[in-house]
């Protein structure tokens, strides 16, 4: 099998599956047992300042939502980092290191926004043997409250200067774990950057409400009457998570940056998806809290399988291979051209790419007496609606016309060469073609 | 010694948990989670093809997205407004020839959406609340008389009754409710559902049920009509087709309609007397009822026999394999020749069929099937037909929304000809003939 071992900023793995910071990593019992199910790397829960510690609410943390068949898809939680003593955490992360000296093993550090504090905690991790720091600069509900978590991680300069005193403070390595709650990625990523971080993982959870109780009127989950925003995870966050691990990869200012790729990874393709991107790994938190440490099982053997497959045999062969093709949009090719075309012989006859494309699209779905469902190539502007509606899988594809064709819609030819939107005669700010 | 091996027509053959077992519901209620993930499934399609599958049109895709979303009771006006027996068509509505049988999934998977199971989650929901969701339009002052309390009757007299007709709903029998009391098979209709279900509908208010009044005997539709604006005829076939085998009135030998409607009846199954060995003659939807149900009681051997081959049965082929699979035994071409005994039955003599260009031919080949119970299930028929009004073979000819010849009376159901004989079926008409009684007797017909 092709050699899953990873090397994020120096930190070894045997594979690039890590346990995000959070409930999964809390304690010596749930990080020994994850190690022993497989997982290459844990960031360990959240550890604040010395004394005494943070306490949760006690009433519900969580909201979820789901799909078909109860399956959770996204997970809301208002949890605060770690509620157990310092010293507890740190005796624990000592052990475990000693006896797992080949997994990945970085503690996940938020204390206030001073020089000192920073400066007490830095020795006490180094002393366990901890691989790195990750700044959880990232939590978006209840710390952040207090100054620290996103209300750093939504300051640029604070991550910067955050970063730099942590730098000077520790020869470890140190991530900086963004939060998804900005509206431009590539800003704090930029800071952190320039703050001296070896690294940057993404993302934390995304600030919501996940459902509101319709007798009592409060948001879930509702404690005595009231209830708090949370923070989003889980599949349903994964699509903004790409795009964010996507949009530092590709910005020049960060591009040879590491990322430690988080958000929704729930099986080994959506890794890959995140590595692809420009991830050098992945972490895992609400796949594990849905299925427990065992899926990482899936994850090792299907990844494997997959670049065994393609041929890629190492994980530097995957990661960064698409970002290359992450493009803006006014430089896709005009000249490409596409119709839906559904096969008879797959349709079931339910009508819904119908539905879609005459209520919502371009009236280029015909339906017959007997349910035959046509596309029609004067009205189709390949947008791909109907292949989203169907339940059938592979029974409507797009096909290509190839240069020469005629688009019956438009009644020009296809053209070979590529054309965007910068050399558009419709685009009031084009430039001249060569 | 076990009793299931007594001989000759005896009751308590089963244990008391042989028989709640053997009798408890075929198709049992979903829990909530369970009609979520059914619900779940459905594709919500454009025009959708189990609508039109549907005798009464109920609007199944939005049905359905109404459960997925946790709107159960809305979901229960979404079926009712077009089948107010929704409840009991959802338990014996013959599923797979119907509204599953055109589902898409059935054409992509071979596994239907459960549209059955689903409807009974929302109406049962509903009327364990307790509430009728319907109320009456102001009154009309007219009047109508419907004969016949079964599904066609009923359909007729609640549609009446809710556009604000006062309707007097008479029945021969001591219940109403028709065949929903006294013949679908009690594994598809338990707990007394039918009862339930009648005292349900007859909340809307505005109809009055008699029963043990019969038309032909206590009243004549001269006499109805002298009384009320229209009459509404579902009185089912009562009569029973007779086999003409010599040997027919032997001890032993009756109509499977009788045996089914005694089983229905019992308010302890082990009072139900039956054979030792069963031969069932017939291969529509009661024999197989009766087959299964003599079995279920704790018969050894039950023989069903049918004249014609397997393709040609009324009972579909789910109802096929519910038989086989209570372990029925189903003898395809033969015909009964004669009953064999001296007093009561000891078994039936049959005669091999095949089918020739003229029909069904006689083979000379014979054979005996023992039997001490013989059940008769080779159809029903029109039972008295009221003078004066024109018949179309052997069932009372409509046209359109079950117009009769006489222009102030109308029918549905079973009595009524077009339309196969199912419970669905009868709600339609009676609804749809309900429709045109109320445009006739406003003025808009
Ligand atoms: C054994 C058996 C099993 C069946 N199983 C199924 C099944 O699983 N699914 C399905 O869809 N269909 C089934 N059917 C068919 C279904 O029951 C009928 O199609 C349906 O009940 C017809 O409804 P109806 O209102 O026309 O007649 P009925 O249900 O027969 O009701 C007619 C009513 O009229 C009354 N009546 C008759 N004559 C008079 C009179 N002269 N005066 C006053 N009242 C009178 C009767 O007492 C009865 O209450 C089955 C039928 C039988 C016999
Ligand atoms: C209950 C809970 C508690 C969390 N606590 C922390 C924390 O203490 N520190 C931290 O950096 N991230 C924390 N997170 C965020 C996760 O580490 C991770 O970034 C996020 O859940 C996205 O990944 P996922 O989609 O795989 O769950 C927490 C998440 C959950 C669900
Ligand atoms: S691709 Fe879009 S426009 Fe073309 S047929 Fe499908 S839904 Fe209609």
């Amino acid at each position: 099998m092709a050699d899953l071992s990873a090397d994020f900023v120096g930190i070894k793995s045997p594979n690039p599956f890590w346990l995000a910071s959070a409930p999964p990593t809390d304690k010596e019992y749930n990080v020994r047992r994850a190690f022993e199910a497989g997982w290459g790397g844990v960031v360990w829960k959240t550890l604040g300042e010395a004394g005494p510690p943070v306490v949760n609410v006690n009433g519900p943390r969580y909201g979820a939502i789901w799909g078909a068949d109860r399956r959770l898809l996204g997970l809301n939680n208002i949890e605060l980092i770690t509620d157990r003593p310092l010293e507890v955490n740190l005796r624990e992360i000592k052990a475990v290191k000693r006896d797992y000296p080949d997994r990945a093993l970085v503690v996940s550090l938020m204390v206030p926004c001073e020089e000192e504090a920073w400066k007490r905690i830095l020795p006490l991790v180094e002393e366990t043997g901890a691989d790195g720091v990750e700044l959880n600069f990232g939590c978006p509900h209840g710390m952040s409250e207090r100054g620290m978590g996103s209300a750093v991680g939504q300051v640029p300069e604070y991550i910067e200067m955050v970063t730099r005193w942590v730098k000077q403070n520790t020869r470890m390595p140190c991530i900086v774990k963004l939060t998804p709650n900005i509206t431009d990625v590539r800003r704090p990523a930029e800071a952190a950057h320039r703050g001296g971080a070896d690294a940057v993982s993404l993302i934390n959870t995304i600030n919501s409400i996940t459902s509101v109780d319709l007798d009592l009127f409060a948001p879930e989950p509702t404690i005595d009457g009231k209830g708090a925003h949370g923070g989003y995870c889980g599949p349903a966050v994964k699509p903004i998570a790409l795009n964010m691990v996507a949009e530092i990869a590709r910005n020049p200012e960060t591009a040879n940056l590491p990322i430690s790729g988080i958000g929704g990874v729930t099986t080994w393709r959506d890794a890959a998806e995140f590595m692809a991107l420009g991830a050098g790994n992945v972490q895992v938190c609400t796949a594990a809290m849905t299925y427990g440490f065992k899926i990482v099982q899936e994850m090792i053997t299907g990844l494997g399988q997959w670049m065994d497959e393609k041929g890629h045999d190492s994980i530097d062969a995957i990661v960064g291979r698409a970002v290359p093709n992450c493009s803006d949009w006014q430089n896709l090719n005009l000249n490409y051209i596409t119709k839906a075309r559904i096969s008879q012989e797959d349709c079931i006859k339910c009508g819904r790419c119908y539905a879609a494309c005459e209520d919502t699209s371009h009236q280029a779905i015909s339906m017959s007496e007997d349910r035959t469902f046509e596309v029609i190539d004067e009205e189709c502007v390949a947008c791909n609606l109907c292949v989203n509606v169907c339940p059938v899988e592979g029974c409507i594809t797009m096909e290509e016309l190839a240069p020469g064709a005629t688009d019956l819609r438009t009644g020009k030819v296809v053209e070979a060469t590529p054309a965007d939107w910068t050399t558009h005669p419709n685009n009031p700010a084009r430039v001249a073609a060569e | 010694m076990d009793a299931t091996a007594t001989p000759g027509i005896e009751a308590g053959r089963l244990s008391p948990e042989d028989y709640a077992k053997n009798f408890s519901d075929l198709h049992p209620a979903y829990d909530a989670h369970e009609a979520q993930v059914a619900a779940d499934r459905c594709y919500f399609c454009h025009d959708a093809p189990c609508i039109t599958a549907c005798p009464t049109d109920i609007d199944i895709p939005l049905f359905i997205r109404q459960i997925a979303t946790g709107a159960e009771l809305a979901a229960a006006d979404t079926i009712l407004s077009q089948n107010i027996l929704g409840g009991m068509c959802a338990r014996v509505c013959p599923t797979e020839t119907l509204c599953e049988e055109a589902c898409v999934r059935e054409a992509a998977e071979g596994k239907p959406v459960e549209i059955g199971r689903l409807q009974r989650h929302a109406t049962d929901t509903l009327m364990a609340t307790g509430r009728h969701p319907f109320t009456r339009a102001a009154a009309t002052g007219k009047t109508v008389a419907v004969v016949g309390a079964g599904p066609a009757g009923l359909a007729c007299a609640h549609r009446l009754a809710m556009h604000g007709h006062d309707v007097t709903l008479y029945d021969a029998r001591p219940k109403g409710g028709g065949l929903n009391e006294y013949g679908i098979a009690s594994y598809k209709t338990v707990d007394g559902f039918a009862q339930a279900e009648l005292d349900w509908l007859l909340e809307i208010g505005g109809i009055t049920l008699k029963t043990g009044t019969a038309l032909g005997s206590d009243l004549t539709l001269d006499g109805l009509l002298g009384e009320h604006d229209a009459v509404f005829l579902g009185m089912g076939l009562g009569g029973v087709n007779a086999l003409r085998a010599e040997g027919e009135g032997k001890a032993g030998v009756e109509d499977a309609v009788d045996f089914i409607a005694r089983l229905r009846q019992a308010d302890d199954l082990a009072t139900v007397p039956v054979g030792k060995r069963v031969v069932v003659i017939g291969g529509g939807m009661t024999a197989v009822d009766a087959a299964v149900q003599a079995k279920l009681l704790g018969a050894q051997d039950v023989a069903m026999v049918y004249r014609r081959g397997r393709d040609a049965m009324g009972a579909s082929r789910f109802e096929q394999d519910l038989a086989a699979s209570k372990g029925v035994r189903i003898v395809f071409n033969a015909q009964p020749v004669k009953v064999e005994g001296n007093g009561a039955a000891t078994g039936v003599v049959f005669e091999r069929t095949a089918s020739g260009p003229d029909g069904l031919v006689a083979t000379g080949e014979t054979f005996v099937i023992e039997a001490d119970q013989v059940l008769k299930a080779i159809g029903q028929r029109l039972d008295g037909t009221p003078d004066g009004l024109t018949l179309a073979g052997n069932k009372i000819a409509v046209d359109g929304p079950g117009r009769t010849s006489h222009d102030r009376v109308w029918a549905g159901g079973d009595c009524a000809a077009g339309g196969e004989d199912l419970t669905v079926t009868a709600v339609a008409e009676g609804r749809d003939a309900a429709e045109d009684i109320h445009a006739k007797l406003m003025g808009k017909g």
